[in-house]
This record gives C-alpha cells, structure tokens and sequence, in this order.
C-alpha cells in the first residue's frame, strides 16, 4: 500500500457547456480501496463530472489522473474504469453469463477462463449459477449486483457508480446500501459514488465530497461532513438543521451573541468564523441538538419557551415542530425514550441547545 | 342487453377487415388459382391439369427471370439495409429535437409525388441524352453519349429509391427504443465501435431489421413500374411477364400460374429469412 499515486486524481476539473460551467475546477484524491462519495443536489454537476472520469465528456479544462496516468484524450473504452449505470444498462438481448463476460470478451479471453472467472465473480456477489438466466428473471437487487459483478470481473482500478440504488424501494435500498459497502470492502477497489441521498452517503463512504453548483464545497469524512460542515451550504444540505437568520450583536473571543432576524438572542460558540459586529449571519442547529424539557426549572444559554406545533411520527426519527414565544419555528428530534410520548399540538415545552452544537456563517444574501 | 350491443359493435368494427379479406385477396386469389390449374385444350374447352406449371419449368426464360427476380430482389433488399442502417441510426441516436423531426420528414419528401413520375425523374437523369451522360461528357470524362438505362443497375436504383423509407422507418424506431446508456456500458466496458454494434445495437435493432427486409422484399419482388421503366426489355422482371400473359398474350391460365408462383416464392422467401435470423413474423411485423 506505498503506491505513490492515489487511484483517482482530479486537478482543477472543468467543464463548460455553452453559457454555463457544470463543473468548476474540482480538485481530488481518491486513496486506493476507499469509498468516496460525490453528494449533491441534482444538476449541481455530479453526473457530468462521473462521466467525464468515465470519459464520456471531455473536460474543458484541468487534468484527470488514474493510477498517476492521464486520462485526458483516453476513450472510455481504454480506462481501467468501469462504471454502474443509473438504470445498470444490463444488456437484454443477452443472458447474464453474457452480460458479466462480455468485458473479458472484448479483451479476447479464452472462452473456458470466462466461464470460469464470470462463474467466481457472480458467487463472489452472492449469485452463483444464474448464468444462464436472462435479465428480466431476476429482482431489483440480484440486477444491480449483476451490474457490479460485470464491472469488477474486469478489476478496474475505480468503479464508477451513478446513483444505482435509485430505482430501488426503501427497504431493499437500505439492504443495498450495506452489501456494496461490503462488497466494496471485499473486492478492495476504489469506488466513486455518486448520490442525491444523503443517507447512502454517509452509511457507505469513507470520504464524502459535497457539490454544489459545479464546486465541492467539502471534502471530509462522514462524521465530519455532518459535524462540522465548513459553509452554510454543506450545513443546510447534509441532514437535517434549522436555519436561524440572525445579525451578529457582540464578539467575545470564540463566543458570539446573536439577534435573531425573529428577535431573541442566540449564543453561539464557534471558532474562526470571521464574522464581526453588525453583520448577517446564518446559525444552523441540527434537530437532535436540541433539548426538549416539559418543566421550565433550570438555567443556561439559548433556552426557550414554545408551543408544539405539530408532532411528526416516524417511529425513531420522529421529530416535533414548535413554535418559540418570538414566532421562530424549530424543528426537534423527539426523544423515543417515553418521556413525550404523551406530546400532543399546544403544549407547553421548553428548548434549549448547547451553543458549541450550533454552525455559524457569514450570509451569503441567499 | 349489454353484452349483445357489445358483441354487435365488435362484429360491425371487423366487418371492413373482413370483408376486405374476403372479397379484395381471398375470393380473387380463390378465382386466381382455379384458372391457373385449367388447361386450355380447345377453343373454350378447359382441363384440369398442372400443365401451366410445367410450361414455366419447361421454358427457360421463364423459370430465369423468375429466378432472376428473385435473387435482384434479395439483392436489393440488402443494398437497402446497408444504405439505410446508417441513415436510421444517424437519426436514431446521433440527432435530437427538430434536427430528428426535419431528417425523418426529409426521407417522406420523396413520397409526396407519384412512383411514376419519380421514375421518369431517373430516367432523365439517365438516359442517353440525359443529364449524367451530358454532365460526363461536357467534363470530358467520355467522348460519346453513355447509356445509363436498361440495365440491372439501373432497376436496382430504382428499387433501392423506391424503397428505402420502408427500411428507414421501422429501424429508426427500434433505434430509437434503445437506451443510449447501453451503447455507452458496451463502450465503458472496454468494446471498440464494431463491437457494440455487433454486440448491442445490431441484435436490439434485428426486429427491425427483419420487418423492414421483408417490407423491402416484398415491394420490389411486387414492382412493375420500376423494372420495366429503367429495365426496359433487356432486364426482363417476373411482374412485366405477369403483365404479357394476362394482357398481350390473353393467356390467363399461365399468367395465374405465373401469379402463384410468385406467391409461393415470396412466402418462402421470408420463411426463410425468418428461420435464418430466428426472429418470427409476429416479434417483427406486429412491433413495427
């Protein structure tokens, strides 16, 4: 593991399309055996930058580096990448013996290593002796476990994935999302996943980029994606946060007071935010950050009286919505441990949160 | 009540089909067929008897341009599908929007005016005098006027003209019916240009073909006005033979037995083609 080069390299990645530019100088590594997911909104350039590692685009600008070989000029069908397709892309005129070999039938592989190797690489999936099985025989899941079966029996150096779990109902989505992570883990490839769901991104990766408008706005760890996102952006689309418009009323060191838009103080613990008396700023509060209480005894910052506006039911992640005494409204995860089961819309409660638990970032006029 | 005005409509609904069937293919072809087994062995006195069909075996010229037929035929089927494969795809899969839609109309222009006038149009482009010989020779490429016309080659333009839309159109839409992401696994997938289309798109597209082969088949086995305009009387087509028993000759019975024949060919023809490209007549006419 003292490859100099990291698998996938992206040096200011560029793409420009007309009038607008879908991609806009992205720079990465993706370490060798790691699960890197690219999260974001669609159309914030995702898919362009997937395919132009696929080599289905060409970049406009910047160089893409595979094993530490440029991929700039190389046709997709001479990069050690493959790729899972939205919709697999399984091909229905053939069976799935067919489709997992015909990668090693294009590289000219003599028939009986074929059979052999597309016979261990669908046991290795978890689906040994559906060769001779056509396409539409199978279910949702062995498909897709199909379609990664016939990328890897090439060993590409990076597999590709463009939101393959998609078209998959819930459960069998949840399911999915622990058997690439460890199928991944198993055939110890690179893989770069691409995703709108927030959830399959930090279940899977080892490293999550944010994207927004053709930029990355982070590039982390899951825990640090969610925790300690670094722009309002990453902080509003990763999970869910309340967003709190607020102007900056005092500086003291690592500690801020804020005016909320809606009146109210809010304190706010953070470091290097740069924001400084006078400006406006966007506090954001995930919903299990905040405490909920029945009784209004004790003390302590950012402690408010409400009323619950509505209850949201969703078995563990159910949350409450509720109304603070200035109009602002708050959304809190509701505890599942017995004590609000008797919750009900107009009750009483008081909030109250840590002021280290909450983000703080200079308004960007959005 | 509600099931017999039902059943009523339905019947009514079918009754032009039906009646199509009946009176326009399968009583005249019953007539056909009685008049080509009568031997005329006097002066309005007929046997029955194959003796009509032993004069087509008999006489070479017969069973030759029967056979000839046949095989510019085939011929012409195939210059059509490689001609117009590409056109399809190009369409297909290579064009979007309006580009698609004025491409699609622009291969119909054609068809706004009559087959015969479109064929007198080749023939001035043509002929001896016409515009290629004069174009030829005005370059100085020939001394003296060429004759393009009266030739195979001249009727296999024809044919090819006459019906390449009918092969255009159904392989635009299987084309069209398969998903681009395919043709980009395959490339992904490490197969060069040939491959994917050896490999994805030619058997996603083999319905079509075969519905458009046997469409294009059929029209130029079935041609008279092409072969016998461009062909003239040194290309002879089973059709014009057709043409003389039943109008110059006045031979009816051969000219129904010749009618049969051509059937016979026609349906074997396709049989074959079907069996060869293992596709049936209802995966391919019933897409189309």
């Amino acid at each position: 593991m003292t490859d100099p080069h990291p698998d996938l390299e992206c040096r200011d990645l560029t793409k420009d399309y007309d009038a607008f530019r879908a991609v806009d100088q992205v720079s990465f590594d993706v370490p060798q055996g790691s699960f890197f997911s690219i999260l974001g909104p669609s159309g914030c350039g995702k898919t362009t930058l997937l395919r132009m590692i696929a080599g289905f685009q060409s970049p406009s600008g910047g160089d893409l580096r595979i094993k530490g070989k440029s991929m700039i000029g190389v046709p997709p069908n001479k990069r050690p990448v493959s790729m899972v397709f939205q919709h697999l892309a399984l091909f229905p005129t053939m069976n799935i013996g067919d489709n997992v070999g015909f990668g090693l039938r294009q590289r000219r592989v003599p028939r009986a290593e074929i059979r052999a190797r597309v016979e261990s690489v669908l046991e290795r999936v978890g689906l040994p002796g559906v060769s001779a099985r056509r396409v539409d025989q199978l279910s949702g899941g062995q498909k897709q476990r199909v379609a990664i079966a016939r990328c890897m029996v090439l060993e590409p150096d990076v597999l590709l994935l463009d939101e393959p779990l998609g078209a998959l109902d819930l459960k069998l989505r949840e399911h999915m999302k622990v058997e690439l992570k460890s199928l991944q883990a198993a055939f110890n490839t690179t893989f770069v996943y691409i995703t709108h769901d927030q959830s399959e991104a930090l279940v899977m990766s080892d490293n999550i980029a944010v994207m927004n408008k053709g930029r990355f706005e982070q590039i982390g760890s899951p825990h640090d994606v969610y925790h300690a996102p670094t722009t309002a952006f990453v902080a509003g689309f990763v999970g869910d946060a309340n967003r709190i418009d607020a102007r900056v009323a005092r500086v003291d060191g690592r500690t801020l007071t804020l005016t909320a838009e809606a009146g109210g103080d809010i304190h706010v613990e953070a470091a290097d935010t740069g924001l400084r008396v006078g400006e406006k700023a966007q506090v954001f509060l995930r919903p299990e950050a905040i405490a909920l209480a029945t009784t209004g005894e004790g003390q302590g910052p950012n402690r408010q009286r409400a009323q619950v506006d509505s209850v949201l039911f969703n078995g563990a992640n159910s949350s409450v919505t509720v109304r603070a005494d200035d109009g602002s409204v708050f959304k809190v995860a509701l505890p599942q441990t017995g004590e609000f089961a008797a919750l009900r819309r107009g009750d009483t409660v008081f909030t109250q949160w840590d002021p280290r638990q909450a983000r703080c970032y200079a308004s960007t006029g959005g | 009540m509600r099931a017999d005005a039902s059943r009523l409509g339905f019947y009514l609904l079918l009754a032009p089909i039906l009646l199509w069937l009946v009176v326009l293919i399968i009583l005249p072809h019953i007539g056909l067929f009685v008049v080509s087994i009568s031997e005329k062995v006097g002066p309005r006195e007929y046997e029955t008897g194959f003796a009509n069909y032993a004069a087509f075996f008999t006489e070479p010229l017969y069973w030759r341009t029967f056979a000839r037929t046949a095989i510019m035929s085939i011929a012409a089927t195939a210059l059509t599908l490689i001609l117009g494969f590409p056109i399809a795809y190009y369409i297909a899969k290579l064009t979007r929007g309006r580009t698609k839609t004025t491409l699609f109309l622009m291969c119909m222009i054609p068809f706004w005016v009559s087959e015969l006038v479109r064929t007198f149009g080749w023939m001035i482009l043509l002929r001896e005098t016409g515009v290629i010989s004069n174009a030829l020779q005005s370059l100085g490429l020939v001394s003296g006027p060429v004759e393009l016309l009266y030739n195979d080659a001249a009727i296999m333009v024809g044919l090819v003209y006459t019906s390449i839309l009918f092969m255009v159109v159904p392989l635009v839409t299987t084309l069209d019916s398969l998903d681009d992401s395919l043709i980009e696994a395959g490339y992904d997938l490490g197969a060069s240009s040939t491959a994917v289309m050896r490999e994805i798109v030619i058997p996603h597209a083999m319905p079509g073909i075969v519905s458009g082969c046997i469409v294009v088949f059929m029209l130029s086995l079935g041609n008279y006005l092409t072969p016998i305009l461009l062909g003239g009387k040194d290309s002879l087509w089973f059709t014009g033979m057709i043409y003389t028993q039943f109008i110059t000759r006045f031979n009816w019975e051969l000219g129904s037995a010749f009618g049969f024949l051509l059937l016979a060919l026609s349906s074997l023809v396709i049989f074959v083609g079907l069996k060869l490209s293992r596709q049936s007549l209802t995966d391919t006419m019933g897409r189309a």
